[in-house]
């Protein structure tokens, strides 16, 4: 049983936690590999998807999660609703109290949001992104990513690269990883790091190439064009100098070691095209579509989780 | 957690006990399904699974035949999610074509017939089996759905405050059954 009725944070799982959630995707991924990719856990619970930002990946990943155990989902996105209409965040929650779903599954642009729909609801939440807070459910299928492909997982080194400053994907796995016991670096240009960077207690380093023969795990951030002003934003030229990961890289790599990217990828700046086009032996580094894989894995353990308790 | 809460009452079956009953089912089997060619065994999570293999290996021994043996957990098809759940999902794993097969289904105690039904609902998910014909080594009575075993290794009239504590070397390093009393 988890010690959470909704997963809002890192902080709030325990280690038992995670290792609950982990062992249960295998079984799930086993459901994922049948012919018939469907079985009837949650049959005659409802859930809500309720994202107030733009999604493509997560939210499909949330409804393929529920709809391979037969749960109803609702999808409801805040461009198609009345939230355009000036309805505040409460009225919409009240709304789908009154629906009486089970489960929400909440994205959106505040940090905090999904923690308060669940202590305005107490109905259970999982957080797919609030603000530049949290994305934890991407953090457990990073670390679910990482635990199938290290043997020796718990000595895993990681570098995290990217615009850290506006992601909560670094925040939740810079986290994560740090609970399970990673060695964790994030190279990242000074303007691109939060002034609380302290908190995290990791290496900085300000160039890829600082830490491209030594890890594990290369983790690249999406640069996130959308929130940023232009001022305070490397250009191309200097994203790709200092934080790309182009073929040169690739090949002073360790040669175990991998390649993440919590997707989409813009090519040619976190990654080059000549990186993402690689095929046959030399991809076998990628696991950018495996972590999608394991992410409805993931998703559905974490739905059977909670709706179970 | 449960030796802590039940009192043993008696002995059912021991070791020896336990070999004799397989070894009868095991010619039950055959002699029912005219030998092993067609048959397939899926044992049910957790202690099913060692006494598929442990029968199917006594098939195989007699029969000079290399009968596959799947595991299957029925957690995903309970019908009582929200009420109780097992937080640990086994792995179900059955790595063979089972259309057309005669698959013999296993497990260690028969009670409300409520696992039986989702271990139906299951194995049809994984495709249409000629015929699917139940083993179990306790029938402990007080069924609630229109359920029987096919193969019995032995009946035991029970009441509903008491619990049958089926242990295998497999799982539980001794092999015995037995009646305890909840207290």
């Amino acid at each position: 049983m988890l010690s959470v009725k909704s997963i809002l944070n890192i902080e709030d799982l325990s280690l038992e936690d995670i290792d609950l959630v982990l062992s249960n995707t295998d079984s799930f991924l086993e459901v994922l590999g049948r012919d018939l990719k469907k079985v009837p856990t949650l049959r005659g619970k409802t859930i809500i998807n309720l994202f107030f930002e733009p999604s493509t990946r997560t939210k499909t990943s949330f409804e393929l999660a529920a709809k391979r155990m037969n749960a109803d989902l609702v999808n409801f996105s805040a461009p198609a609703s009345s939230l355009k209409k000036g309805e505040s965040i409460i009225d919409t929650v009240k709304t789908i109290i009154a629906m009486k779903v089970d489960l929400i599954i909440v994205r959106h642009p505040d940090s905090g949001a999904a923690k308060f729909i669940f202590i305005k609801t107490n109905i259970p939440v999982i957080n797919a992104g609030d603000g530049k807070n949290e994305h934890p459910t991407q953090a457990l299928l990073d670390l679910h990513t990482i635990k199938k492909r290290f043997k020796d997982f718990k000595k895993v080194k990681v570098a995290i690269v990217g615009d850290i400053l506006n992601s909560r994907v670094a925040r939740s796995n810079i986290k994560l990883f740090k609970k399970v016991g990673f060695d964790v670096s994030v190279v990242s240009p000074p303007m691109l790091l939060p002034e609380n960077m302290d908190y995290f207690n990791v290496d900085i380093k300000n160039n890829i190439d600082d830490v491209i023969g030594e890890v594990d795990v290369i983790y690249m951030l999406r640069m996130q064009f959308e929130r940023h002003n232009r001022e305070l934003y490397p250009s191309v030229r200097e994203y790709n100098e200092y934080l790309s990961l182009n073929m040169d890289r690739v090949s002073k790599m360790k040669k175990e070691s991998i390649v993440m990217h919590p997707g989409p990828v813009n090519r040619g700046i976190e990654i080059s095209e000549e990186v993402m086009n690689l095929s046959g032996k030399g991809s076998d580094r990628l696991l950018i579509n495996t972590q999608v894989t394991y992410g409805v894995a993931v998703r559905m353990a974490l739905l059977y989780l909670l709706l179970g308790q | 957690m449960k030796e802590k809460t039940l009192k043993e009452k008696a002995l059912i079956l021991n070791e020896i006990d336990i070999d004799r009953v397989l070894k009868r089912i095991s010619h039950e089997i055959l002699e029912r399904n005219k030998g092993s060619k067609n048959l397939v065994f899926i044992g049910i999570q957790k202690r099913g699974v060692p006494l598929a293999k442990r029968i199917s290996k006594s098939i195989d021994d007699l029969e000079k035949s290399n009968i596959k043996v799947g595991k299957l957990d029925i957690t995903f098809y309970r019908d009582d999610i929200g009420k109780k759940i097992k937080p640990e999902v086994e792995i179900t794993d059955i790595p063979f074509e089972i259309v057309d097969k005669d698959i013999i289904l296993v497990d260690d105690v028969l009670y409300t017939g409520r696992t039986i039904r989702a271990s139906l609902d299951a194995i049809i998910d994984f495709g249409r089996p000629k015929s699917i014909q139940l083993v179990v080594l306790i029938d402990r009575g007080h069924r609630e759905l229109p359920i029987r075993a096919d193969y019995v290794g032995k009946n035991i009239p029970t009441s509903e405050d008491e619990f049958v504590d089926v242990k295998l070397k497999e799982v539980d390093s001794i092999d015995r059954v037995t009646i305890c009393e909840k207290i």
